[in-house]
C-alpha cells in the first residue's frame, strides 16, 4: 500500500476515534445524569472543540437542538476568558440562554485540553437540569429574569479546585439542589472522560496538536457539504407557517435561497417575540433550520462546524425567532423545533417529490406536580409532594415512499420516559399510553399516528400539569403532494372539559390528564394508497 | 446428505470422560469428540429443515470413526444459531402478546427516538408480534404492588377464544411493574393455560427478564415466546434422536453469556441461547489468551455466514447485559430488538464463506450481507447455487484446495465457482482471469478490518498491538490479510480451528444467571431482606446446575448493579457470598464509590446510593489449561505438493507449497506464501508472514515485512 493511502487511512481512524471518544462522552453524561430528561429520553450533548472553539465531532447520542447550538457555545467563552488565560484544571459554565443552548435549564460546560502544558481542543457537554429557580418549567413566565437564575460565563472548576462559592449560589436557587449538584458534577467528569481518552488517543498516534486532523475533517465536511449543495437547483422559495402561539397566533415567515453553492434561510416577516416563554432564540432558530437543511441535502455529511458553515440564516432581532433579552424562552421549542418543518415547506419546491410531510412538531413536555400552593392547603395536606417530567411524542410525517413514524421524536432527538420509571417516583399512574388510531393524516403514504396518553393520580388529591408547550392543538401537521393533514393535538380532563393549550392547570382529584398528540400530515394522493397498506392498516387498527 | 471428515487416531482410555459437542451455524454443522487429549472433528451442512439430522448422522459418524460406541458418550453440549436465524428471517412462530390494558403498543413504541438524527428513511424493527395479536386485559398494579385495577378474569375465556382463533402457537405476558409484582401475570398464565391447546407455549415478563423498564421486558419475553416453539421441538427432537441412537449422555445447551444449561432450562428460556456458538468462539479465545499469556486479543471467528468478532483483555472477553437481535436498517444500532440477557460483547457482520458477491446498481461490488448457507451453498457445492460466494473466490484464487475441502467430502466444481464469477462479477466490471475473485476477497476483508476497528474504537482499544486468535472454517483463509488491514503482527490459528466454537464449548463451564430487579438503600441497608433476595436466587440457580454438576462444588458469583439515587443507570460491583449484615451497607458503598470513581473520575459526596439490579452466577468450576511455549525451531515437513494461488501483491498467480497441518510437529517454521491444509480449513500464510508451530500444536503467523 501506498504511503499515501496509509496516511488517509490513518487520518480516517483518527477521526473515527474522535467521534468514539465524543460518543463515550455523552454515554458518561447519560449514566450519570440525575433528571429522567437527560438520562432516560436523551436531553443532552457532547462534543470536541479545536483550539479555535470549532465544533469537529458530535455525539450521535443526544438531540440536534443542544447540538448544534452547542456548535457556536464555545467560541462565545473565548471574550471574557481567552483560551491563553486557561489553565489545565479549569472548567467554564454557563445557561445564559443567547450564549448557550436557548433556555436556562440547560448548563454547558466547556473544558479546555492540555497535552504537555499546551492547549490541544476543548470539550464542551450540555444537559437538561431538573430545576433552576423562577417560575419552573413552564411559559408562563414574562421575562427571562422571572424564569430561574441565570449563570453567566465563569469558572466552575479553577485549575482543578472546583468553584464552591459559585456552586453554592447555583443550589441556593434550585428547587432540587442534590439533582442538579449531581448533573453539574456529571458534566464536568463527562467533559473530563472525553479529555482522558483524547489524550489517549494523541499519544497513541503521537500528535502534539489536533489542528491538522481539524483542518481535514473541516475541510471535508465542507467538501461533502458543497458538493451536496451543487447537485440542488438554484432559486427562491417562500413558505409560511402558521403556530397556535401563546397569547396569539404566529406567524414563521422563510425564505430558502440556493445560489452560488450558497443556501440561506431568511425568516425576516415573522411575528414579533411573544409575551411569553416559548420564544427561540436565535442559537437554537439555527440549530433546528440548519438541522432540517442539512437532513433533507445532506444527511450522510459528518455534522461539525465545516458542514454547517455551507448555511445562513437571516433574522430580525425582536421576533419570536431571535428574541432580545429579556424576552422569556423556557418553552423555546415550541417554536424551535417548528422550524424544520417550516424550511421543508421551500424545500419541497425545491425538490418535489423529495421532501417528507409535516410532523406533530415540537415534543410534548408533560410537567406534572403535586398541587401544592395551587390549591387550598386543606386539599393537599395529605399529598405527597413532587415533580416528575414525562415526554408526549407525537408522529412523523410522511415520507416520499414510506409512511410516516408513528410516536417518533422529530426534528428533537428526546424520546419517551419509561412508565414504569416515572411511576416510581411520583404517586400518578398511567391509564393508557398507545397509538391513537386514525390520528395519521391520509395519503399515498400515511402520516405517523401519535398517542393518548392518560395520567391519574393514586392518592385522593389533585395534581397540577403545566402546559406550555402543547402545539398544533390548532394548526395540523399539512400534508405533501396532496397528503392530508394529520389530526390535531387535544388535552383536556377526563371528565371531558377541554384545557386551553399552554398555562398551567389543575386535574382534580379523582379526574384524569388526558393528552392527544398530534398525527403526521399524510404524503401523496389517498386514492394512490396501496389498497394492500390500507387492510393492513385496518387489521391493525390503525386507521 | 451428510459429510463427515475426522481425525485422530481412537485409543481408548478410561481415566478421560468422552465429550461430545455439536455447533449449528447457518451453512456447517461442526462436530468435536474429545477425550482427554485427544480430539477427532468433523464438519457437515447444516440441515435447515431439521438440524438434528446433521447433528445425528454427524456425531454418530464421528463416533464410528473414533471407535467408540454412542453409549460411551458421557457429556454432550450444543450450541446453536437456530433461534438467532429464526429471530432474524421472522421464522418464529406465531405469536400473540397480552398486556395492560391501554399498552397495547409498547413494543412497538420502542424509545420513541430516531437512531439516526440526520437520515429521514430510517425504519423501526418491525415488532414480532403485529398489532392485531397484541391484545390488552383490564388490569393494573401500582408500582407500590398496590391492584389500582383488579385482573379481569372474566375476559380470561374471550382472549383464549382470540388467541385459539389465530392460530397462535405463543403467548408472551407482559403487566406493568411485574418486575416486582409478578401476581398479575401469574394468575392470568394460571387461567389461561388450561384453555389454550396444550403445545402453545406460555411466557411471562417476571419470568424471562424481571427488570424494571417496560419495553425492554416486554420486548425480551417477546422475542423469547417468539422461538419458544421452534426451540422447544427441536431440542426434544434432539433429545429423542440422541436416545434412539443409544446416546443417553446428559444434554448441555451453550448460553450466549458463555455458559452452559440444562436441557429443560434451554427449552424455557431459548432467548438465551442466541449467539451460542460465537460465545463458544470466545471462550475458547480466553482459553488461548490465558494458555499464551496474551494480555489483548481480537478473535476472529469466520464462519459461513457471518464473521465474529470479540475483544478480550488479559484474558476475558467484556461481558453485558443487554444485546440487539436483528439490526433491521443498514445494520445500525438502535435499529433491531433490544433483549436483556448475559452476553459476551462482539460484533457479527454478514461476511462468512457463503457471503453473496454482487454488483449493485452503481456499479459497486458488495459481498454479504445475506449467505447462500448450505442450500443452495456456493456455486462449487454443485447444489443449485449459481450465485458466487466468498468461498467461490476462494477457490478461484486458488486458496482452498478442492482435495481437502472438508475432509475431501464435499465436492467442489472449481468450474462453476470461475464461471459464477465472470457472469456476475468480470462481466459488469470488465474484469478477467482472477481479478473478479481477487476483488471479492478484498471486499470482504476491508468490510470485516471496518467492523474490528470500529468495535474496538467503541470500546477504546487499539487492536494494532493485540494478537488475533482466528478460527471457524473460513477464518485461516483471511486472516492474514484482516491482520495487515487492521495493523496486527501476529496471529494464533488453534487446532481444530475449522471447528473452534465447538471446541470452545467442551472448556464452559456449566453456568447459570439470574438477574433480578429490587431497590435497596445502602445508606439503609436491609440486609435481611437482601439476604432472603439471594439465597433465592443462589437456590433457584443452584437448582438449574446441580444435576450437571452432580456433587461438584457450585462456584457463587454475585455481582450489583449500583447508582446515586436518582440517576437511571447503574455501575456494577460485586457482592461478598456470606450472610450480609446491615453494616455491609457502609461497606458496600464505599466499594459502590470507588467503582464510580474510577469509571467517572468523581463521586458525589452526601449523596445516597441504592442498589438496583442483583445477579447471581452459579458454576461449576474449570482447569485452566497447560501453558502453551515456543518449541526449538526446525526445519518444516515437505510440502505435500505445489499449487498455484493468486498473490494480490504480486497481481499473478505464485507456486505456493501445501502442507499438511499434521505433518508439522512443534518448532516447525516456515515462510508465506503457503497453504497449511487440515481437514475443516486452511491457513493461508501470505506472502510477508511467516509460520511457525508452538507446543500446544498452534500455527503462529507472524509479519516479517
Amino acid at each position: 500500500m501506498s504511503k499515501a493511502a496509509l496516511e488517509a487511512i490513518r487520518t480516517q481512524v483518527m477521526w473515527n476515534r474522535l467521534i468514539a471518544v465524543v460518543e463515550e462522552q455523552a454515554q458518561s453524561l447519560l449514566r450519570t445524569a440525575f433528571g429522567t430528561i437527560t438520562r432516560e429520553a436523551g436531553d443532552l450533548s457532547a462534543g470536541v472543540y479545536d483550539v479555535e472553539g470549532r465544533m469537529i465531532a458530535q455525539a450521535m447520542t443526544g438531540t440536534p437542538g443542544h447540538v448544534n447550538t452547542m456548535a457556536t457555545a464555545v467560541s462565545h467563552f473565548f471574550a471574557k476568558y481567552p483560551p491563553r488565560t486557561m489553565k489545565p484544571g479549569d472548567v467554564y459554565i454557563t445557561n445564559d440562554p443567547w450564549l448557550g443552548t436557548g433556555h436556562l435549564f440547560d448548563y454547558v460546560m466547556v473544558t479546555p485540553v492540555f497535552l504537555k502544558g499546551r492547549l490541544v481542543a476543548f470539550f464542551a457537554s450540555t444537559c437538561h437540569v431538573i430545576d433552576v429557580g423562577g417560575v419552573g418549567m413552564t411559559a408562563k413566565g414574562n421575562s427571562s429574569f422571572e424564569e430561574g437564575t441565570l449563570v453567566p460565563h465563569l469558572p466552575i472548576r479553577k485549575q482543578g479546585r472546583i468553584n464552591d462559592e459559585l456552586l453554592d449560589v447555583i443550589l441556593a436557587n434550585s428547587r432540587s439542589p442534590i439533582e442538579v449538584k449531581g448533573d453539574i458534577l456529571s458534566l464536568i467528569s463527562a467533559n473530563d472522560t472525553g479529555a482522558r481518552r483524547l489524550i489517549a488517543m494523541m499519544e497513541e498516534f503521537g500528535l502534539t496538536s489536533l489542528d491538522k486532523l481539524a483542518r481535514h475533517i473541516l475541510t471535508q465536511s465542507e467538501k461533502g457539504a458543497r458538493e451536496a449543495i451543487k447537485a440542488l437547483p438554484e432559486g427562491e422559495w417562500h413558505y409560511e407557517m402558521p403556530l397556535d402561539g401563546y397569547e396569539r397566533p404566529l406567524t414563521l415567515k422563510c425564505k430558502l435561497t440556493i445560489r452560488g453553492g450558497k443556501v440561506v434561510i431568511d425568516f425576516t416577516g415573522s411575528s414579533p417575540a411573544s409575551l411569553y416563554g416559548i420564544n427561540s432564540p436565535r442559537t437554537y432558530t439555527l440549530a433546528y433550520s440548519v438541522f432540517g437543511l442539512k437532513a433533507v441535502i445532506a444527511p450522510h455529511v459528518p455534522n461539525n462546524i465545516g458542514s454547517l458553515s455551507v448555511f445562513d440564516m437571516i433574522t430580525e432581532p425582536g421576533t419570536v425567532i431571535d428574541p432580545i433579552r429579556p424576552s422569556p424562552v423556557t418553552a423555546r421549542h415550541v417554536v424551535g423545533q417548528m422550524l424544520a418543518d417550516c424550511v421543508f415547506g421551500c424545500l419541497a419546491q425545491a425538490l418535489p417529490g423529495r421532501v417528507q410531510a409535516e410532523s406533530a412538531g415540537p415534543i410534548w413536555i408533560l410537567s406534572l406536580y403535586s398541587a401544592h400552593g395551587r390549591v387550598s392547603v386543606e386539599e393537599t395536606k395529605d399529598a405527597t409532594p413532587f415533580s416528575v417530567i414525562s415526554i408526549g411524542l407525537g408522529g412523523m410525517g410522511a415520507r416520499p415512499g414510506k409512511d410516516g413514524l408513528s410516536t417518533m421524536a422529530f426534528p428533537s432527538g428526546v424520546g419517551a420516559i419509561p412508565v414504569e420509571i416515572t411511576e416510581g417516583q411520583c404517586p400518578l399512574w398511567f391509564r393508557e399510553k398507545q397509538y391513537l388510531p386514525g390520528s395519521g393524516g391520509d395519503g399515498e403514504f400515511r402520516g405517523g399516528l401519535g398517542q393518548r396518553i392518560v395520567v391519574e393520580n393514586r392518592e385522593a388529591a389533585p395534581f397540577a400539569i403545566s402546559a406550555a408547550t402543547f402545539d398544533r392543538i390548532h394548526n395540523p401537521a399539512a400534508g405533501r403532494e396532496g397528503g392530508k393533514p394529520g389530526q390535531l393535538g387535544a388535552a383536556r380532563l377526563g371528565s371531558g372539559k377541554a384545557l386551553p393549550d399552554k398555562g398551567l392547570h389543575i386535574v382534580p382529584t379523582g379526574d384524569a390528564l388526558v393528552v392527544e398528540l398530534p398525527g403526521g400530515g399524510g404524503f401523496g394522493d389517498p386514492a394512490r394508497r396501496d389498497p394492500a397498506r390500507v387492510a393492513d392498516d385496518r387489521r391493525a387498527g390503525l386507521v | 446428505m451428510s459429510n463427515v471428515s475426522s481425525c485422530g487416531i481412537a485409543i481408548k482410555t478410561m481415566a478421560h470422560p468422552l465429550k461430545l459437542a455439536a455447533d449449528i451455524g447457518g451453512t456447517f454443522t461442526d462436530i468435536v469428540l474429545e477425550q482427554g487429549p485427544r480430539r477427532w472433528s468433523g464438519k457437515l451442512l447444516t440441515t435447515t429443515a431439521a438440524p438434528e439430522v446433521a447433528v445425528l448422522e454427524g456425531a454418530l459418524g464421528l463416533l464410528a470413526e473414533a471407535g467408540f460406541s454412542p453409549a460411551d458418550v458421557d457429556v454432550f453440549i450444543h450450541g446453536t444459531t437456530l433461534a438467532t436465524n429464526a429471530l432474524i428471517e421472522r421464522k418464529g412462530a406465531t405469536t400473540a402478546f397480552i398486556t395492560t390494558e391501554g399498552f397495547r403498543d409498547v413494543i412497538e413504541q420502542g424509545y420513541e427516538k430516531r437512531f439516526d438524527h440526520y437520515d429521514l428513511m430510517i425504519d423501526r424493527a418491525e415488532p414480532l408480534v403485529p398489532r392485531h395479536l397484541r391484545l390488552t386485559v383490564r388490569e393494573r398494579l401500582a408500582v407500590t404492588g398496590e391492584a389500582l385495577i383488579p385482573l379481569d378474569e372474566t375476559a380470561v375465556p374471550e382472549l383464549a377464544e382470540r388467541i385459539r382463533a389465530e392460530a397462535v402457537r405463543a403467548v408472551a405476558i407482559g403487566f406493568l411493574h411485574a418486575y416486582a409484582h409478578p401476581a398479575h401475570e401469574q394468575r392470568l398464565r394460571e387461567l389461561l393455560r388450561p384453555l389454550l391447546p396444550e403445545d402453545v407455549t406460555v411466557c411471562i415478563s417476571s419470568e424471562v427478564a424481571p427488570e424494571i423498564r417496560e419495553y425492554e421486558r416486554f420486548s425480551t419475553t417477546v422475542a423469547n415466546a417468539y422461538v419458544r416453539p421452534l426451540m422447544a421441538g427441536y431440542l426434544h427432537r434432539l433429545q429423542e434422536g440422541l436416545a434412539r441412537a443409544g446416546l443417553g449422555a446428559p444434554l448441555y445447551l451453550m448460553m450466549s453469556g458463555g455458559g452452559l444449561t440444562t436441557l429443560e432450562t434451554a427449552a424455557r428460556f431459548p432467548i438465551r441461547l442466541v449467539e451460542s456458538g460465537p460465545a463458544g468462539g470466545a471462550i475458547l479465545a480466553s482459553r488461548i489468551a490465558h494458555q499464551c499469556k496474551l494480555p489483548e486479543v481480537v478473535s476472529f471467528d469466520m464462519g459461513g455466514t457471518t464473521a465474529k468478532i470479540c475483544l478480550l483483555s488479559n484474558g476475558e472477553p467484556e461481558r453485558a447485559h443487554r444485546f440487539e437481535i436483528a439490526r433491521a436498517y443498514r445494520d445500525m444500532k438502535g435499529s433491531g430488538i433490544p433483549v436483556r440477557i448475559p452476553v459476551i460483547e462482539m460484533v457479527e457482520i454478514g461476511a462468512g464463506g457463503g457471503s453473496i458477491a454482487r454488483v449493485d446498481k452503481l456499479g459497486r461490488l458488495t459481498v454479504g450481507p445475506d449467505s447462500a448457507g448450505s442450500t443452495p451453498g456456493p456455486a462449487a457445492y454443485g447444489r443449485g447455487g449459481t450465485k458466487p460466494t466468498v468461498t467461490d473466490a476462494n477457490i478461484a484464487l486458488g486458496k482452498i484446495d478442492p482435495q481437502f475441502f472438508a475432509g475431501g467430502k464435499i465436492a467442489l466444481d472449481e468450474r462453476a465457482s470461475v464461471t459464477a464469477l465472470a457472469n456476475d462479477i468480470g462481466k459488469p466490471l470488465s474484469l478477467a482471469d482472477y481479478w473478479p475473485a481477487a476483488g471479492v476477497a478484498e471486499i470482504v476483508e476491508e468490510n470485516m478490518a471496518n467492523a474490528a476497528r470500529v468495535h474496538a474504537i467503541e470500546r477504546g482499544k487499539d487492536i494494532a498491538s493485540a494478537t488475533m486468535i482466528a478460527f471457524g472454517g473460513a477464518a485461516p483463509l483471511h486472516a492474514c490479510r484482516l491482520a495487515e488491514k487492521v495493523g496486527i503482527d501476529h496471529i494464533i490459528v488453534p487446532m481444530g480451528a475449522g471447528v473452534g466454537s465447538a471446541i470452545g464449548f467442551l472448556q464452559a463451564p456449566i453456568a447459570y444467571e439470574i438477574t433480578r430487579s429490587a431497590i435497596i438503600s445502602l445508606d439503609d441497608f436491609d440486609a435481611r431482606r437482601v439476604n432472603a433476595l439471594l439465597k433465592a436466587m443462589i437456590e433457584d440457580a443452584t437448582a438449574v446446575v446441580k444435576p450437571a454438576i452432580g456433587g461438584a462444588r457450585p462456584v457463587v458469583r454475585i455481582v450489583a448493579d449500583g447508582r446515586y439515587v436518582g440517576q437511571g443507570h447503574e455501575i456494577q460491583i460485586g457482592i461478598p457470598v456470606r450472610t450480609l449484615a446491615d453494616s455491609d451497607g457502609a461497606r458496600l458503598k464505599a466499594a459502590f464509590e470507588t467503582a464510580y470513581g474510577t469509571v467517572y473520575g468523581l463521586t458525589i459526596p452526601g449523596q445516597q446510593a441504592e442498589i438496583t439490579t442483583w445477579s447471581v452466577t452459579v458454576s461449576s468450576t474449570v482447569k485452566p489449561p497447560a501453558a502453551a511455549r515456543k518449541a526449538p525451531r526446525k526445519a518444516a515437513a515437505k510440502a505435500k505438493h505445489v499449487r498455484k494461488v493468486f498473490d494480490s501483491k504480486a497481481g499473478k498467480p505464485l507456486p505456493t507449497p501445501v502442507y499438511w497441518r499434521f505433518d508439522l510437529k512443534a518448532g516447525a517454521t516456515l515462510k508465506g506464501p503457503a497453504i497449511i491444509a487440515e481437514h475443516e480449513t486452511s491457513t493461508m500464510v501470505a506472502s510477508g508472514f511467516s509460520a511457525r508451530i508452538d507446543t500446544a500444536g498452534y500455527i503462529h503467523l507472524e509479519r516479517t515485512t
